[in-house]
């Protein structure tokens, strides 16, 4: 299994170093101008002036090669840096900057980083906490009318894109209810509210609800099909005839060993499910004004602002990249029978 | 006497029956496949008809009659320029699903010639799908954004900017989606290179072109179909998607994403406009995936004919 996981940890510096190379080439060999967004009046001699200063004038390898440098090396020990307080060599290394707003990328992403998180990670926690139980119940009563309300609903589930639930909900929830009553809910994520005491902690959930909620939806769809799956691969299995024979009650065959055996695919499939979620946030980050990654992103692309998509989109491909690899040694572990030596 | 016994014989047996018409027998049963598959019959044709029969055109302004509500004139009511909303999203339906149609025939295309070739060839096999792993590690909505940014404008000169569009975004999305595809055909291929009868096309001397023509792409076509739907519902959801976060078509030119995003700023004025595109997206992907559902338990041979 080290063996493996050694092996398998070496196999992602390759996929990460061309996923990179993609993502720099794309942006690189586009034809897109850094200074289209900057006045006409300025003369075309102080505009190559300007691309001269943003880097543009190197040769294409050196600047993937700086990039790399920058993106692998320099901007993780700054990272450690702030977060212990200490210098690391001259401490004045070059950063990947923002062309828009001049301030270190890396910045900008710590700064919008846990409003994706505590909406991301809420809405997956909903979505999970919903899916599981839905699956498990689904399954034991397959073909019961909660099995076929389930399957419908997860069916709507993935059908209905998120961009319409969220709006859907905005239109109820923030303009057909009145202002004034408790089933009102702010169509806005305020980035900058504080929680202090109760009342501000109440405003805080009602401004999370719809966002969790569409997202949770989502998620919930996905994963209770897979957990009825694997629940029904498992009941049908020898083991629990066994269980059952030896005068266990259901509950305890149903939670104890089904419910254990089935959880290992729906594990792999919950841990590759984080980064689609972190891309699909994007969206429900529009609808709701979250000013999160996504926002950023957004930002990014609509103000030709390289570096930062450059950074934002392998952060994306990073995250895919480690939760694959969690994923499959996540499957080895918990499952003896599958191990890759 | 024995010749018409033996000519009664003959009538009674039933015609031979096709793998198709056990197919369309088992589809029959799902009953969510078959209404999913009259309305995406009927949506179609609503879309492709439906503005020859309404023919008022999407893109007449009429600023006097702005921001009604539904009436007969205007059955969904128009927009803030006075746009009739009905005409637009039947305009908007007929680029959603030709996007849809497009990007899925692409997607399809690459898929079945990487999964098939990857599965025939062992000397490219591993190559190959250590490309379709890199692939599914690409962060897609991101670069499909990026890659819609970064060609928008060059695309536009090209071809015009309703067909540069076009083009651009069916090329980002086919060339994103074609990954399952590819790994379910290899998959096939692998099991079916292993039978007797391409074994036998083997021994006559069947040159490579005609045995993957001839007689793998037909036994590869069930997967493919059923990819065929589920890439029709994953490509109108990406382009509605990309439509709605303002990097798809311009806002002259109505989409259901287009026009849902638009409506979105006029939600406490009108939220029923909000509603149409949307609901016309959601209920067109839902049916295709019924349809894809239904599809995949009436090609798979160990459900069909119990």
């Amino acid at each position: 299994m080290l063996n493996y996981t050694i092996r398998r940890l070496l196999f992602t510096i390759p996929t990460l170093l061309f996923i990179s190379l993609i993502i720099f080439l794309l942006l690189d060999l586009a034809p897109s101008d850094p200074t289209g967004n900057l006045p006409l009046s300025i003369p075309a001699e102080v505009r190559e002036q300007i691309r001269q200063s943003l880097g543009l004038g190197e040769p294409i390898h050196i600047r993937y090669y700086k990039w790399l440098v920058q993106f692998f090396i320099n901007e993780p020990l700054n990272i450690i840096e702030q977060m212990f307080d200490i210098t690391i060599g001259d401490g004045d290394r070059l950063r990947v900057t923002s062309w828009s707003t001049r301030s270190p990328v890396v910045d900008l992403v710590l700064e919008r980083m846990p409003q994706t998180l505590w909406v991301v990670g809420m809405s997956y926690v909903v979505g999970v906490l919903i899916a599981i139980p839905i699956g498990v119940y689904s399954a034991y009563r397959q073909y019961s009318w909660f099995d076929q309300t389930g399957t419908f609903i997860s069916m709507v589930g993935f059908s209905v894109p998120t961009f319409f639930t969220g709006v859907l909900l905005i239109v109820i929830f923030s303009t057909i209810v009145p202002t004034d009553s408790f089933f009102w809910l702010p169509s806005i994520y305020d980035t900058t509210h504080k929680v202090t005491d109760l009342a501000s902690f109440g405003f805080q959930i009602r401004q999370m609800i719809m966002p969790v909620f569409v997202l949770g939806l989502f998620n919930a769809a996905q994963i209770s099909r897979y957990m009825r799956a694997s629940m029904l691969d498992n009941l049908g299995l020898d083991y629990v005839r066994t269980a059952r024979a030896k005068g266990l009650t259901e509950n305890v065959v149903l939670l104890v060993h089904v419910l254990r055996n089935s959880l290992i695919p729906v594990v792999t499939v919950i841990a590759l499910g984080i980064p689609q979620v972190f891309g699909g946030a994007i969206i429900t980050e529009q609808v709701f004004k979250v000013n999160g990654l996504g926002h950023l992103l957004i930002g990014g692309i609509e103000a030709a602002d390289i570096p930062l998509v450059q950074t934002l989109t392998f952060i994306f491909a990073v995250l895919i990249v480690f939760f694959n690899l969690i994923a499959d040694i996540l499957y080895g572990i918990l499952d003896p029978r599958i191990r890759y030596d | 006497m024995t010749d018409i016994a033996a000519q009664t014989k003959i009538e009674d047996i039933k015609p031979p029956r096709s793998q198709w018409f056990d197919v369309w027998a088992q589809f029959k049963t799902h009953r969510g496949a078959v209404i999913g598959m009259w309305f995406f019959i009927f949506i179609t044709l609503l879309v492709v008809i439906g503005p020859y029969l309404w023919t008022l055109d999407a893109n007449f302004i009429d600023i006097r009659a702005k921001n009604q509500g539904p009436s007969l004139a205007h059955p969904m009511g128009t927009d803030q320029l006075g746009r009739d909303a009905f005409s637009q999203v039947l305009a908007g339906g007929q680029v959603s699903l030709s996007v849809g149609v497009v990007a899925m025939l692409l997607a399809l295309f690459l898929g079945t010639l990487v999964g098939i070739l990857a599965g025939y060839f062992k000397r490219i096999d591993g190559l190959l799908m250590r490309f379709t792993d890199l692939f599914l590690a690409l962060p897609l909505l991101p670069l499909l954004l990026v890659m819609v940014m970064l060609f928008r404008d060059s695309l536009r000169g090209l071809f015009g900017p309703e067909t540069g569009i076009f083009i651009l975004i069916v090329f980002a999305i086919g060339i994103t989606s074609w990954m399952n595809t590819a790994r379910i055909v290899r998959g096939e291929v692998l099991a079916l290179k292993e039978q007797e009868f391409v074994l036998a096309a083997r021994s006559i001397g069947t040159p490579p072109y005609r045995m993957i023509l001839r007689h793998i792409l037909p036994n590869v076509m069930s997967p493919i179909m059923v990819s065929a739907t589920l890439g029709i519902a994953n490509a109108i959801i990406t382009e509605s998607a990309l439509s709605f976060l303002g990097l798809g078509f311009p806002s002259d030119f109505p989409t259901w994403g287009r026009l849902l995003f638009d409506s979105t700023n006029f939600m406490t004025l009108s939220p029923e406009r909000v509603i149409y595109p949307g609901l016309a997206i959601s209920l067109t992907v839902l049916s295709v995936n019924y349809m894809g559902d239904g599809l995949r338990d009436a090609l798979d041979p160990r459900i069909r004919g119990r």
